[in-house]
C-alpha cells in the first residue's frame, strides 16, 4: 500500500508517486491534444456569428411557434411512405444478413481464411456508413424515391443485423449441434434444426430493434431525396417555414417515441 | 413411423394458436403488399442509373485519393477535431449529469431536471439538431461540435446513470461508515466502480462521433460529409470512393483501438 510521510507520521495514498505521475501525464496529454484541436477546428469559426446565436435562437424559436397544425394533412402519406421505407429497407437488410451472418461466424462459415474476412468486410463497411449517405449515394444513382431510401437503409441494416447475428451463432450451444449431427442430419438439416431454433429470439429481437432505428433514420432520408417526411422537411426548410418546421418535428418526435414503445413491447413479449 | 399412422410435425415458430397465426401472417402479408405497392419504381430512371452505379462500384474499386486531396483533407481534419473536442466536451458535460440522474446519489428534484435534459437529448436526432444548429451559428465544423457535444451528453450520461445504479451498494455504506461527505463518498466508492466502464464508453462514444461527423456535414455542420456530398453531387465517384474507404478504415482502426484500449482497463 502507498504509504508518504508528513511531518514525521505516514499518510495512506491512493497511489505510488509513479502511478500518479503517469495518471497526470495522461491528463495533460489529453488537455493538450484537446487544445490542439480546438485551435485547428475554430481557425474559421466566425466568432460575429457564435455571439450572434443566442439572438438568432430567440428569432428562430419565437417563429417556430405556434405550430402550424393544419399542415398535419399534408404529412400523412409522407408519414406512411416514410414506415414503408423502414420496414421494406429492414426486410432488404434481413434478407442480405442472414447468409452473410452465417458466412461470418467461425462455427458455421466454410472457411475461415477467405469467407470470414470477406464477410467481416462486409458487416464493418455497411456498419461504418450511415444511412443518409448510402442515400445521398443511391439518389444519385437511381434518381430520387421511395425506392433510394429503401435499398439505403437495407444496406445499413446488414452490418447491424448480421453482427449481432453472427455473434449469437458463435455463442449458441454445441452439444445440440452434436446430437442433431448424430442422427445423420446433412449441413443444411443441422443449420435448420440444431442452429435456427436456439439463434431465433435473438433474431427476432435484433430485427425489431433494427426496425425501430429505421424508422428513426428514414425520417431523415427525405432531406437527400430518398424518399418521406425528410422531403417535407427539405422543403419547409427551404423556404423558411418555420411552422411547418415545428410541425414536422412534433411528427417526427411522436413517430420515433410510438416505434420505441412498440419494439420495446414486442422485444418484451419475445424474449 | 407410418404403422402408427402419425408423424412428427415441426411446431410452428412463434405464435401457438393457429387462428391467431393465420390472422396475423395474413395481416402482416397485406400490410407488405400495401407497402411495396406504394414505391413508384421508374424502371426507366433506374436503368440509366445503372451505367453510375457501375461507374461508382469502379471508383469504390479504383479510388482516387490525389486530384481533391485538399479537400478530403481538410474535410477530414476537421471531422477528427470535431470528433474530439465534442467528445470530451460531451463527457466533461455528462458526468454531472449522469451523477445528477442516478437515483441513488441524486435528490429528487436534481434527478428528474438531470433526467428530462437526457431524453430531450436522445430524443432528437443528431441531423436535427445539426440543422438547427447551423441556422444558429452558422455553417462550419462549431456548429457540428456543438450538435455532437449535444448528442453524446443524452447517450453517455444515460448509460452512466444506470451504471452508478447498478453499483455495489455495500462499497458505498462502507465509505459512509468512515464519516465521508457526499463528495468523497461519490470519489473514493462510486468512482473507481464506474470508471472502467466509463472510459469505455467514452471511447465508444468517440466511434459513434467520427462516424455522425460524416453525416452532419450534410446539412452544412462541416466535416468529411460536406466534401462527400460535393464529391457526390459532382458525380466524382472515384473521390467519393475515396472518402468512404477513408471513413471505412479509420472506424475500423478506432473500434479496434478502443476495444484493445477497453480490454486493457478492464
Amino acid at each position: 500500500m502507498p504509504i508518504a510521510t508528513h511531518n514525521g507520521t505516514p499518510v495512506w495514498r491512493q497511489r505510488t508517486s509513479r502511478q500518479s505521475l503517469a495518471i497526470w501525464a495522461g491528463w495533460l496529454a489529453l488537455v493538450a491534444l484537446f487544445v490542439f484541436c480546438w485551435q485547428v477546428m475554430t481557425k474559421d469559426t466566425i466568432w460575429a456569428f457564435v455571439q450572434d446565436a443566442p439572438r438568432q435562437a430567440a428569432d428562430i424559436g419565437s417563429r417556430m411557434v405556434p405550430p402550424r397544425w393544419s399542415y398535419i394533412e399534408k404529412l400523412l402519406v409522407p408519414l406512411w411512405d416514410t414506415l414503408n421505407i423502414a420496414t421494406l429497407g429492414t426486410l432488404l437488410g434481413i434478407v442480405f444478413a442472414i447468409p452473410v451472418a452465417f458466412l461470418a461466424a467461425r462455427n458455421t462459415t466454410p472457411s475461415v481464411w477467405l469467407v470470414r474476412p470477406i464477410a467481416l468486410f462486409i458487416i464493418v463497411a455497411s456498419r461504418s456508413i450511415n444511412s443518409l449517405i448510402w442515400a445521398l449515394l443511391l439518389v444519385s444513382i437511381i434518381g430520387p424515391g421511395l425506392l433510394a431510401g429503401v435499398i439505403a437503409i437495407g444496406l445499413r441494416s446488414i452490418g447491424f443485423v448480421a453482427k449481432l447475428m453472427y455473434e449469437a451463432i458463435e455463442e449458441i450451444d454445441g452439444k445440440q449441434v452434436e446430437a442433431v449431427q448424430a442422427t445423420g442430419a446433412s449441413a443444411s438439416q443441422v443449420i435448420d434444426y440444431a442452429i435456427v431454433p436456439q439463434i431465433l429470439p435473438t433474431f427476432f429481437g435484433v430485427a425489431v430493434f433494427r426496425w425501430d432505428i429505421n424508422i428513426r433514420e428514414s425520417t431523415i432520408l427525405g432531406l437527400v431525396g430518398a424518399g418521406g417526411i425528410g422531403l417535407q422537411l427539405q422543403a419547409s426548410l427551404n423556404v423558411l417555414a418555420w411552422p411547418q418546421v415545428t410541425m414536422i418535428f412534433i411528427v417526427i418526435l411522436a413517430t420515433v417515441v410510438v416505434s420505441e414503445w412498440v419494439s420495446a413491447k414486442v422485444r418484451h413479449a419475445i424474449i | 413411423m407410418n404403422a402408427t399412422g402419425r408423424t412428427w410435425r415441426r411446431p410452428p415458430i412463434l405464435i401457438k394458436d393457429r387462428r391467431w397465426r393465420i390472422g396475423i401472417y395474413a395481416g402482416l402479408l397485406a400490410y407488405l403488399v400495401a407497402a411495396a405497392a406504394s414505391i413508384e419504381i421508374d424502371w426507366l430512371r433506374v436503368y440509366q442509373g445503372l451505367e453510375r452505379g457501375w461507374r461508382f462500384i469502379e471508383g469504390f474499386l479504383r479510388p482516387d485519393f490525389t486530384s481533391r486531396w485538399n479537400d478530403i483533407s481538410h474535410g477530414l481534419i476537421e471531422s477528427l477535431t470535431m470528433t474530439v473536442t465534442s467528445t470530451v466536451v460531451g463527457v466533461i458535460i455528462s458526468v454531472p449529469i449522469g451523477i445528477g440522474a442516478a437515483r441513488n446519489l441524486a435528490p429528487l428534484p436534481v434527478y428528474a431536471v438531470c433526467r428530462s435534459i437526457i431524453a430531450l437529448s436522445r430524443a432528437l436526432q443528431e441531423i436535427i439538431i445539426a440543422i438547427l444548429f447551423v441556422a444558429m451559428f452558422g455553417f462550419g465544423p462549431f456548429a457540428g461540435f456543438l450538435t455532437l457535444s449535444f448528442a453524446t451528453i443524452g447517450f453517455l450520461a444515460k448509460l452512466l446513470a444506470e451504471d452508478i445504479e447498478d453499483i455495489d451498494s455495500s462499497q458505498v455504506e462502507a465509505v459512509r461508515a468512515t464519516g465521508a461527505s457526499w463528495w468523497q463518498l461519490v470519489n473514493y466508492a462510486v468512482q473507481p466502480q464506474v470508471m472502467p466502464r466509463l472510459i469505455g464508453l467514452s471511447l465508444y462514444r468517440f466511434d459513434i462521433n467520427f462516424r455522425e461527423s460524416a453525416v452532419i456535414g450534410i446539412v452544412g455542420a462541416g466535416g468529411i460529409g460536406a466534401t462527400l456530398n460535393t464529391a457526390i453531387d459532382r458525380y466524382e465517384f472515384d473521390s467519393a470512393g475515396a472518402i468512404l474507404l477513408i471513413i471505412i478504415v479509420i472506424v475500423m482502426v478506432a473500434e479496434y483501438g478502443s476495444s484493445t484500449v477497453r480490454k486493457w482497463v478492464q
